[in-house]
């Protein structure tokens, strides 16, 4: 199945309470294909087209403050329309999935892949000091298990996540086993695993209120301070990255989502021309993976990033390796996909000195 | 095993179903298949293609810039993929409105008149299907089971009575290159 379509059976399969979404190229698939599922007969998950982008994350953050697993999808112009709310909702420390299935930008830009929402995603979109839980998937299977992944971190961390896909992985068909379905948590459930949960006030305590407005700015520090270490402990805790060939590697490539199978079959053909070249495909792009990349940079002579963007994340792995050795970019923009030997000839163009 | 294959053609002759059903065929055959449509640049100017891998071991990269296989429907994706073709490598191409054929010797070439059979069949929808017969006439990538199974898999089930008709155009296709 197509990539789009994994992340619907999974949000079933994880036993969401509700999804909210607008169509938009290329993640269309994503809200059709749970319209076609008809969730609300059988597992009793909301399925509901909202009037906008900004009416769904905000339904999301009404869903997510009652403690329910609730999801949204877009693309780059509808995700940017989404960052008010996803701003409130970590500041409202309220678990939450969205998925962003990237186009090419700025504006309404192309309906082609991109990866140009990196900064977005990674950086903050929305206002405000507060991170995402950024997960970039390379594979359809990874489509269906970072939903399970993504909800599980945001409700462990009470804080909003985000699969950060592209059009590739999106539109893509692959093999793809689902995990078993999942009993949607009764309220009951909910209201022991979510104790700051808006479910209604019991007798024996006091009123559960989700706000993100605090005018003391005493009070306020304290908010930020609490929300700062949450974020160290993620960055302590939930790295991920895969590695390829990296042991023995002189050069390494640094990539993600579905441009790090590109980079992997790069890899590939420059192996079996006696050039040893690796490969880095960070999976948490928030967290960074800047440990491992700063103890690969030790041993390999030059690190090249290769997105389809103008060169976003190799502003991290400059930061990581501390431009201890030479660090290039090779982007495609546009929508432009490019090809593995691309990819090759782009490396040997800005490190001759392998080819020797 | 590992079969790295382009199918290309104008947009509407049915391109990327014919490479959904054989990935699904290869699928339920138990092989690991990747299916990138071009949703890409290429599709302006009216022509679709769709690369389809099918490997016994785990598949990097979905997009490719040479094939073992190019299957190409018009002269635009003559054109474009002939050279692209893996020494060794086959080309099938439908020689229907083709005005510049094939000039590479270091590859094997097959001319189909597919569409001459299709219309000759006399039911123009069964087009890819005839050229899905000639490809796995040419090279038996899947068993004939798995491309019905694959078919039962693609097609909606109020559509699953077309499926005698569908096998009757590989057939057609498989009989057109078994000289």
């Amino acid at each position: 199945m197509k990539g789009n379509e994994a992340i619907a059976h999974a949000a079933i399969r994880y036993g969401a309470d509700g999804y909210f979404g607008y169509p938009i190229t290329p993640q269309s698939e994503v809200l059709e294909t749970l319209e076609e599922e008809m969730p609300w007969e059988t597992t009793g998950m909301v399925v509901l087209q909202a009037e906008s982008e900004i009416a769904a994350i905000n339904m999301v953050y009404g869903g997510a403050s009652c403690g329910k697993a609730v999801l949204t999808s877009s693309s780059s112009p509808g995700v940017s329309l989404k960052q008010e709310g996803i701003s409130y909702i970590a500041a409202g420390e309220l678990p939450a999935l969205i998925i962003n299935v990237m186009r090419g930008g700025p504006g309404l830009g192309t309906i082609q892949p991109s990866q140009a929402d990196y900064f977005q995603a990674t950086k903050g979109g929305g206002h405000g000091d507060y991170r995402l839980i950024t997960l970039a998937p390379s594979s359809v299977q990874e489509m269906a298990d970072f939903v399970f992944l993504g909800f599980d971190l945001a409700f462990k961390y009470r804080t909003p996540a985000i699969i950060l896909a592209d059009g590739i992985v999106g539109q893509m068909m692959e093999k793809v086993v689902l995990p078993e379905q999942r009993p949607r948590r009764t309220n009951e459930e909910i209201a022991r695993q979510c104790p700051w949960a808006v479910t209604g006030k019991p007798s024996f305590r006091g009123r559960n209120v989700v706000t993100t407005l605090e005018l003391e700015p005493a009070a306020m520090e304290v908010i930020n301070n609490r929300l700062q270490e949450k974020y160290r402990l993620i960055e302590e805790n939930e790295v991920r990255f895969s590695t390829y060939d990296i042991e023995d590697a002189d050069y390494l490539l640094v990539a993600f989502g579905s441009i790090a199978r590109i980079c992997q079959k790069a890899v590939e053909v420059a192996r079996s021309q006696g050039v040893k070249l690796g490969i880095l495909r960070p999976i948490t792009l928030w967290p960074f993976p800047s440990a491992e990349i700063e103890r690969i940079s030790a041993h390999v002579k030059g690190i090249l990033v290769v997105e389809l963007n103008a060169g976003q994340m190799i502003e991290d792995v400059r930061m990581a390796c501390h431009d201890s050795i030479p660090v290039y970019h090779y982007g495609r923009l546009g929508g432009i996909v490019p090809n593995p030997q691309e990819v090759l000839d782009a490396f040997f163009d800005r490190f001759p000195e392998a080819n020797s | 095993m590992k079969e790295e294959i382009v199918i290309a053609g104008f947009g509407g002759q049915g391109v990327l179903s014919m490479g959904k059903i054989l990935a699904y065929a290869a699928l339920m055959n138990g092989l690991e298949v990747t299916w990138m449509p071009a949703y890409g640049p290429e599709q302006r100017g009216g022509t679709a293609n769709v690369t389809v891998i099918l490997s016994d071991s785990p598949i990097s990269s979905p997009v490719l810039d040479s094939y073992d296989i190019a299957v190409v429907l018009n002269q635009q994706s003559l054109d474009k993929f002939e050279s692209h073709v893996k020494p060794g490598g086959v080309l099938i191409y439908d020689s229907y409105g083709i005005h510049r054929r094939p000039s590479r010797t270091d590859i094997t070439v097959h001319e189909v008149n597919a569409m001459e059979a299709t219309f000759a069949m006399g039911n123009s929808k069964t087009y890819n299907m005839v050229v899905l017969g000639a490809l796995l006439g040419i090279k038996e990538l899947v068993p004939m089971e798995a491309v019905v199974k694959g078919l039962k898999k693609t097609l909606p089930e109020r559509h699953h009575h077309l499926i005698p008709l569908n096998e009757a155009a590989i057939e057609r296709g498989m009989a057109l290159v078994k000289g």
